[in-house]
């Protein structure tokens, strides 16, 4: 019993830790971001790498995501006579939660899980270190760019993917089960607002792709520099940043639409 | 702008003087005095695992010492803040063991980074000086080359390119003949006594590698037990009557240290495995 | 350094199709006019039950919206529900008889406030209360009144 009480305790001690790492690396990250003003082209590589290589999973599972709610969607409201309303409860989902959490999701596992192990393989190969030696802040130089790219990229993503949801939800509704198209549209317009929906899926999905953007840089910059310390530290950012979206999914979602 | 004070010749250009570092419970280093001066080439030696790569990332500022001076220039550089450390450092190049060349960029976009990092120059200056440090290690051919596509000794040569980028005035080797082929152990050799040379450079070199070492050092020093226990030219020390030294430098498997990892006797350990 | 023009392109793409979903978000999916602040008058109503309505619903006339319900409260004198009505600038001419009733879009769909415009010839101006109002129908009540009317030989 004071075995697994010792053990809760040095586990949560150091966690405890590794969090006031985090936030005290967060902090001197962010204030390293003033260079990128001075040097937006550091930006522009890692929204290559980051936004623009994510941007095919997230087309591809937008659509079918939108598909498929579109398609269990319909079967629940034709009981109801309401198959109207498929457009209203389709883009409320995606806008509200759908789009921000899975495209955060996916981003962890594309984004999130190649900037860990980009990183961490720098720090096991040495360059980060010899980056400092030459007198260049990896902070700044490497993790800054990096942790801003993901803040940029997965609002942008998360929008792409409520549309085409959307557009996915229209594609097969209107084609595939026949609800009216302009009903589709009209009882979606008149649903959804702009600042209530659309505007605090967009916030949500600003906060998550802070958030996932800080545990990947993290998890890479605070690894073990060994090829185990590595492959480890890229499964904790998948694993840890699907778990605190879903969480904090939960908290906004509370406190947004209560 | 004290950081261009020039040191004056009196002075050693780095200082380490009752270096105190330990790490992870280990005492790495236990009073290591170690002063190199301008223009000289210095060797560290020690068998693996003694923290000569740690010696270096002290002087470097990247760890800091428990107690002890590191001077470099005359700076004490666990003290300096962190932009007179940056500031400092400029002024050193260092050699990492693996190189440690950024492997998404080609062997041009890694000597001309520092430049771009810390420069202003117009990008044909840039090439200019590129070019004539990738001569200087001779892989001028090799420019457009991604380090994924060098040799281990090219790689070296071109990290060695890119410390030199800035015009250092020390440079710092960590273990630059590990792993290297006759070959290309000669060219580095010669590159480093050339450089050190041609280019008015103080380098410290850590290696286990004692014959190439020595051949190139005017000075080394030997470490054992976070401690040194030899220093002077090579000729000293390969007349040095310490078993430690002589150990070492005949490479004999046993000695002062020993063979074994420490453990009980081997009797206990089998009975132990039968009795379970 | 020699793709970064490729790079830029995409990048720019990229930024370009995330702000273009954002604008067709705010244009088509929802109506971005409800973000604007409501410009118009209000004018009140006085209902007895409310049912399911709720704020920001939508206010028809003949079927268009015109406005909505911007805010709803329990008037502690009348003990009736007091719901305010944001009528957009542009239908100035509501004819000061016109009654008010609550609809159910659909069997189950949302509720709305549904406007008949009276006859007379000043205008409801900002401020003023709508005289004829009606409740929202609840599902027992809608029921019980088709069996009723049933009964009575069908007339409305």
């Amino acid at each position: 019993m004071t075995d697994w009480l010792e053990r809760l305790g040095s586990s949560t001690l150091s966690n405890m830790a590794t969090l006031g790492r985090a936030i005290l690396f967060l902090l001197r990250v962010v204030a390293g971001c003033g260079e990128l003003v001075r040097r937006p082209r550091l930006l522009m590589r890692e929204l290559y790498s980051v936004g623009v290589l994510t941007l095919v999973i997230i087309v591809v599972s937008g659509l079918f995501v939108g598909m498929v709610l579109s398609l269990q969607g319909y079967y629940t409201l034709v009981d109801f006579g309401a198959e109207q309303s498929l457009g209203v409860l389709v883009a409320l989902s995606l806008t509200r939660e759908l789009g921000p959490v899975v495209t955060a999701l996916l981003f962890a596992g594309r984004a999130g899980s190649a900037l860990t192990a980009e990183i961490g393989l720098m720090k096991a190969t040495e360059q980060l270190a010899g980056m400092e030696m030459m007198a260049v802040d990896p902070e700044r130089r490497v993790i800054a760019p990096r942790l801003i790219a993901a803040l940029i990229s997965l609002p942008l993503l998360a929008v792409i993917f409520t549309l085409l949801g959307i557009f996915g939800a229209y594609v097969v509704g209107t084609a595939l089960l026949g609800v009216d198209s302009g009903a589709f549209w009209s009882q979606m317009q008149a649903q959804v607002s702009f600042a209530d929906d659309v505007l605090n899926g967009v916030i949500k999905s600003v906060l998550f792709g802070l958030v996932a953007g800080w545990i990947a840089v993290f998890n890479g910059y605070d690894c073990m520099p060994t090829s185990q310390g590595v492959s480890r530290a890229t499964t904790q950012t998948v694993v840890v940043t699907s778990l605190v979206v879903l969480a904090l999914d939960f908290v906004l979602t509370a406190l947004m639409f209560d | 702008m004290r950081a261009k004070t020039p040191v004056p010749e009196s002075k050693a250009l780095i200082d380490v003087s009752a270096l105190v570092f330990s790490r992870g419970g280990r005492l790495l280093f236990n009073g290591v005095d170690v002063t190199v001066q301008r223009g000289e080439v210095v060797a560290i030696m020690g068998p693996s695992g003694t923290g000569k790569t740690t010696l270096l990332r002290l002087i470097g500022g990247q760890l800091s010492a428990q107690s002890g001076q590191v001077e470099v220039a005359g700076q004490p550089v666990d003290t300096l803040s962190r932009r007179a450390l940056y500031r400092l450092r400029r002024r050193m190049g260092v050699l990492f063991q693996s190189g440690a060349l950024f492997t998404d960029l080609t062997c041009y976009d890694n000597v001309a980074f520092p430049l771009r990092e810390h420069t202003d120059l117009p990008e044909a200056l840039i090439r200019i000086i590129v070019l004539m440090k990738l001569e200087a290690v001779g892989l001028r051919g090799a420019r457009d080359l991604y380090p994924s596509e060098l040799s281990g000794g090219m790689a070296r040569r071109v990290s060695l390119a890119r410390a030199l980028a800035l015009d250092p005035e020390i440079i710092l080797y960590d273990e630059p003949f590990a792993g290297q082929d006759p070959i290309s152990m000669g060219a580095l050799m010669k590159l480093i006594r050339q450089l050190n040379d041609t280019l008015g450079l103080t380098s410290v070199v850590v290696s286990h590698d004692v014959d190439e070492t020595l051949s190139i050092a005017d000075r080394a020093y030997v470490l054992s037990e976070g401690q040194v226990v030899e220093s002077g030219t090579p000729e000293a020390l390969r007349a040095s009557e310490s078993a430690w030294v002589r150990q070492f430098i005949d490479a004999r498997p046993d000695g002062p240290v020993p063979f074994h990892y420490p453990a009980g006797s081997m009797a206990d350990d089998v009975s132990e495995a039968q009795s379970q | 350094m020699k793709n970064s023009r490729r790079v830029d392109l995409a990048v720019g793409a990229f930024v370009a199709a995330g702000l273009a979903a954002l604008f067709v978000l705010a244009m088509q999916v929802s109506n971005i006019t409800a973000f604007q602040r409501a410009e118009g008058y209000t004018i009140i109503g006085y209902f007895q039950n409310v049912g399911g309505l709720r704020e920001r619903a939508p206010v028809r006339l003949g079927g268009v919206q015109i406005g909505r319900v911007s805010a709803i409260d329990l008037d502690q004198n009348r003990f009736e529900a007091r719901v305010e009505i944001t009528i957009a600038e542009g239908y100035d001419d509501l004819p000061s008889d016109t009654a008010a009733s609550i609809r159910t879009s659909g069997l189950l769909g949302e509720q709305y406030i549904s406007l008949d415009p009276g006859g007379m010839p000043d205008a409801l101006s900002q401020g003023d209360e709508i005289m004829l109002t009606q409740s929202a129908l609840v599902l027992e009540d809608i029921i019980g009144q088709f069996l009723y009317n049933q009964g009575a030989g069908g007339e409305e």
